[in-house]
């Protein structure tokens, strides 16, 4: 059967597609810009339901610090807007185009709830779950639903906005969307400490993290993976990275503060402005992993507590041979494995070393198909999510398959 | 209870208590199992005290296998079972019924682990928010949700009612500061959601379960986040001719890329009870008082000020003093702080309102108020946390008036209506309840309201957690999981395809 796509440009053309999906038993794959489409087990159905004709900004509002915009909206889009207003998303969502060949710049902001972006910053300022404000949803079940509102202090009801955060399609198709958003930092500047291994990076990180410095980025790139970021400034040895933002007096004091603290540790350089917000943008993309002689190699996304990583990692070593950089004080490990996945070494390890999970974030087809994409569940969790679905899409027509059920 | 209508009580498990008391006794020995009616008093009500029910029994479990077996036991025999922690909900939440078993959480009251190199805690639910920070304060951190009950609410309590504080603004609310829990479901399975990584792996369960008000599963554990404490604080007590002004200069400060660690409103009426009752200093020849406090490093802090400082006096400000020791600081909060007592004071009874609206509306909301204060005849007093638009009024009323309780809180609900008119909310902090659960149409349509319904079906299929709270009509879930199939068909005639 050929695949059909649909463009809808309406909350109620969504919803008549779901009925249409519902009276043919004909379940829907929902994308928005596709970048992430390689994320997850692959979705095989009839019909394409695609967002990226659900677009505008409907609401936007400086000085109350909310935004809402259609589905489909580009998050590019709305990050320039946010921008000319010396606004941003602080969550700072990544962008998953280049990791799969794409060019930068791609992706809507229904995406950015559907996968729960975040960024550097989800050490300090939370994921996309923790500045999702509102929805407007149709469940699978073909009914069009509310939840939340534009306020950020809301407990009225549950809070499905947040159950949309990291249900990547397959519990409704959110058509509208509101975001709490929030000033932009004047002035940036970076902290190298160079020469680090990994555990002496995590106890560097540890420390600064648990400072008055107000750190909102904290990553470790080990030798082999610090000269491809930002243009090769970093090459020639791992590189320790601590980010400090704010007003420029403040974030001058805290930089001389951090120095002080580290001073022992190893040999400093300061990366300010421009070229700090390349460095993490680049750490934040994955970009050490995207070049296209990498791209058949399997890639893991791996959460842990920040002080195991490492731990779990140098265990892994020893097992198979693989590529690594941590973000967010070494609670996210990016693992890019140079032969075979090896989920099996590597979720035990996790285990092992404290818990945590892993998404096999790029793979080919045949290795997707084999493994779990995601964590797989204790047995009733695993019942209490499935039972979830089941509430909002019984018929199983959204992204079928795509969560593992 | 003024008109509020519960579920109707079991009359079986009624008749069947001693035989129920006798099954919760094997399951909690000792002085686990509270059934006198005395001892059972102190738990017949919590903070929303106009309305008050003797439950079945008390429960006081001591560890999660207890919690499970008793969950698992009233699960397979059909009894209700409502989870209490402190017993500080406003709402009601924690309100017993008669035909069901009260579980309380209190003696889950220890810190199983602190772990600063990953800045979290591991806590027992029944840990007091303050207790938590206590525990972790003299190593220079904190736990930054901060409830005004923060000495007597229990960390179960503030993720089942997502409880903010002060420092919400910029440090985000209970939701925002967990990163895991351990949780038993009334099939008695105990299930853990995130940990100390991050990012919680599949649906976010964890999100749905802060705020769910104890009717979805009973937490167990909680995982919270902590943060270093900043450098310093200063505060800045700023008073204008009326809320406009006060409002204005709210959204200049926003507006100029600021987000203070607190920024607080009070209207006239709270000022001059708060300054009659603590004598903070306060000014009283103005309408509004905002308090706004800057937190970080000294650089940053004395930048700030200085900004601040410009914008309120461009808006009009009569009065503007800068805190110059911790002390003074800590004065311009104390009668904030005592705004509930000292309203307190001036009135027998005062009923409080938790309601959001966005910030811009403050001026149209408040005239509102005044509006439906002459309707009513009863004087409202308004705290409000001004960062982010949730309101406090607090209405005075005199219960021993008849008639007057239900004024008050005729008057309360026609506030919320006009809160949710003008784009806000029924509750910013303090839950549904059964205080605000037949407002909920208010905001949500039938529906919106099934589809919650049906979260709470995957968790509770028989509707047996804390029943009668939220929801204003509870369906069963086979009802709710019927559909209607709308004949449509392939090709979609009016969606544009390619
Ligand atoms: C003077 C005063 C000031 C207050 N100030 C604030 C404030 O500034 N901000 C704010 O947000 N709130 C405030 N509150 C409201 C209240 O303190 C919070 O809602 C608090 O989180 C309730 O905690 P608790 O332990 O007392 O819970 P309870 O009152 O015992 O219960 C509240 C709800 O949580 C459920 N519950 C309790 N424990 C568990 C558990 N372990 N598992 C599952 N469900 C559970 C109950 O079923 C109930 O629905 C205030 C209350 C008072 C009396």
């Amino acid at each position: 059967m050929p695949v059909t796509v649909f463009t809808p440009t309406s909350s109620e053309d969504v919803l008549s597609a779901v009925h249409s999906a519902l009276a043919e038993e004909a379940p829907l794959e929902i994308v928005g810009h596709g970048t992430k489409r390689g994320i997850g087990q692959a979705v095989q159905t009839a019909h394409t339901l695609n967002l990226s004709g659900l677009v505008g900004v409907t609401l936007y509002e400086p000085e109350e610090l909310v935004l809402s915009a259609k589905a489909g909206t580009a998050l590019a889009a709305i990050e320039q807007l946010l921008a000319e207003h010396r606004q941003e998303l602080a969550f700072e969502p990544m962008d998953y185009g280049p990791l799969f060949g794409g060019a930068a710049g791609s992706g809507t902001i229904g995406g950015t709830l559907a996968a729960n972006l975040s960024g550097p910053r989800r050490i300090r300022a939370g994921a996309a779950r923790d500045h999702i404000l509102g929805i407007h949803a149709v469940s699978g079940r073909g009914e069009a639903f509310k939840s939340g509102g534009r306020v950020v202090k809301n407990v009225t009801g549950y809070d499905l906005s947040k159950a949309m955060a990291g249900s990547w399609g397959t519990l409704a198709i959110v058509t509208d969307l509101t975001f709490k958003v929030l000033p932009a930092a004047e002035a940036e500047t970076t902290l190298a400490i160079r020469g680090l291994t990994d555990d002496r990076a995590a106890n560097a990180m540890a420390h600064a993290m648990g400072s008055s410095a107000e750190v909102s980025g904290a990553a470790h790139l080990p030798l082999l993976v610090a000269g491809s970021v930002a243009a090769g400034l970093l090459a020639g040895d791992a590189a320790t990275l601590l980010r400090i933002e704010g007003v420029p007096p403040s974030v001058a004091f805290r930089v001389s503060r951090l120095k002080d603290l580290l001073k022992a540790a190893g040999a400093m350089q300061e990366i300010a402005g421009e070229e700090s917000r390349r460095l993490w943008r680049d750490i934040r993309d994955c970009v050490p992993f995207s070049d296209e002689k990498d791209r058949a190699k399997p890639l893991w996304r791996v959460s842990m507590a920040p002080s195991d990583g490492h731990r779990m990692v140098d265990a892994l070593r020893r097992e198979a041979p693989v590529n690594t950089f941590y973000d967010w004080q070494g609670g996210l490990i990016w693992l890019m494995m140079e032969a075979d996945p090896e989920a099996a070494t590597l979720r035990s390890l996790i285990r092992r070393h404290g818990g945590g999970h892993a998404t096999l974030i790029r793979a080919t087809a045949s290795q997707r198909a084999a493994i779990p994409v995601f964590e797989p569940q204790s047995a009733s969790l695993a019942q209490l999510s499935a039972r979830l679905k089941e509430q909002f899409d019984p018929k199983s027509i959204l992204n079928p398959g795509r969560m593992g059920f | 209870m003024s008109g509020l209508a519960m579920p109707r009580s079991d009359e079986k498990t009624l008749a069947r208590r001693a035989e129920i008391v006798a099954a919760l006794r094997g399951i909690v020995p000792g002085e686990g199992v509270v059934e006198t009616v005395n001892e059972m008093r102190a738990f017949e009500s919590d903070g929303l005290t106009a309305y008050r029910q003797l439950p079945l029994v008390v429960v006081l479990p001591e560890t999660v296998e207890q919690v499970s077996h008793i969950l698992k036991y009233c699960g397979e025999h059909g009894i209700k079972v409502v989870p209490r922690g402190s017993g500080t909900s406003l709402s009601g939440g924690a309100l017993p019924l008669e035909d069901a078993v009260l579980l309380v959480m209190s003696r889950f009251n220890r810190i199983l682990e602190i772990d600063y190199p990953n800045r979290v805690a591991v806590v027992q639910p029944g840990v007091t928010n303050l207790g938590i920070t206590i525990a972790v304060q003299e190593d220079g951190f904190y736990y930054a949700p901060d409830p005004s009950s923060q000495i007597a609410c229990s960390i179960g309590g503030n993720v089942a009612e997502n409880s903010g504080g002060v420092h919400c603004l910029k440090y985000g609310l209970t939701a925002n500061n967990v990163l895991g829990i351990e949780m038993a479901m009334m099939n008695g399975d105990v299930i853990r959601l995130g940990g100390k990584h991050l990012d919680a792996e599949g649906y976010d369960l964890l999100g749905i379960m802060t705020g769910s008000e104890g009717l979805l599963g009973v937490v167990t554990e909680v995982t919270v986040r902590l943060l270093k404490k900043p450098d310093m604080a200063r505060a800045l007590l700023i008073g204008f001719p009326s809320n406009e002004e006060a409002g204005q200069c709210v959204a200049d400060i926003i507006a100029a890329g600021i987000i203070p660690g607190g920024m607080e409103m009070m209207d006239g009426p709270a000022i001059r009870a708060a300054e009659a009752f603590v004598h903070a200093g306060y000014p009283l020849d103005v309408e509004a008082l905002l308090i706004v406090e800057l937190d970080g490093c000294e650089a940053e802090i004395d930048h700030l000020i200085g900004v601040v400082e410009k914008i309120a006096i461009g808006n009009g400000s009569i009065t503007c003093r800068i805190s110059q020791s911790d002390e003074e600081r800590l004065a311009f909060w104390a009668g904030r702080k005592a705004a509930f007592p000292a309203v307190g004071r001036i009135s027998p009874d005062y009923y409080c309102m938790d309601g959001t609206i966005p910030r811009k509306q403050l001026p149209r909301v408040l005239a509102g108020m005044r509006q439906l204060s002459e309707q009513y005849g009863l004087r409202v007093a308004n705290v409000f946390h001004a960062g982010d638009g949730n309101l406090h009024p607090l209405i005075l009323y005199d219960a021993n008036n008849p008639g007057e309780l239900e004024k008050a809180e005729a008057f309360g609900a026609d506030i919320l209506r006009l809160c949710v008119k003008v784009g806000g909310v029924l509750t910013g902090e303090h839950g549904v309840g059964v205080e605000k659960r037949d407002l909920m149409p208010e905001m949500f349509n039938e529906t919106d309201l099934d589809q919650q319904m049906r979260v709470k079906c995957a968790f509770d299929p028989e509707h047996l957690l804390n029943p009668g709270k939220v929801f204003p009509q509870l369906r069963r879930c086979a009802e709710l999981g019927r559909m209607h199939i709308h004949q449509g068909k392939m090709p979609f005639p009016d969606i544009p395809r390619f």
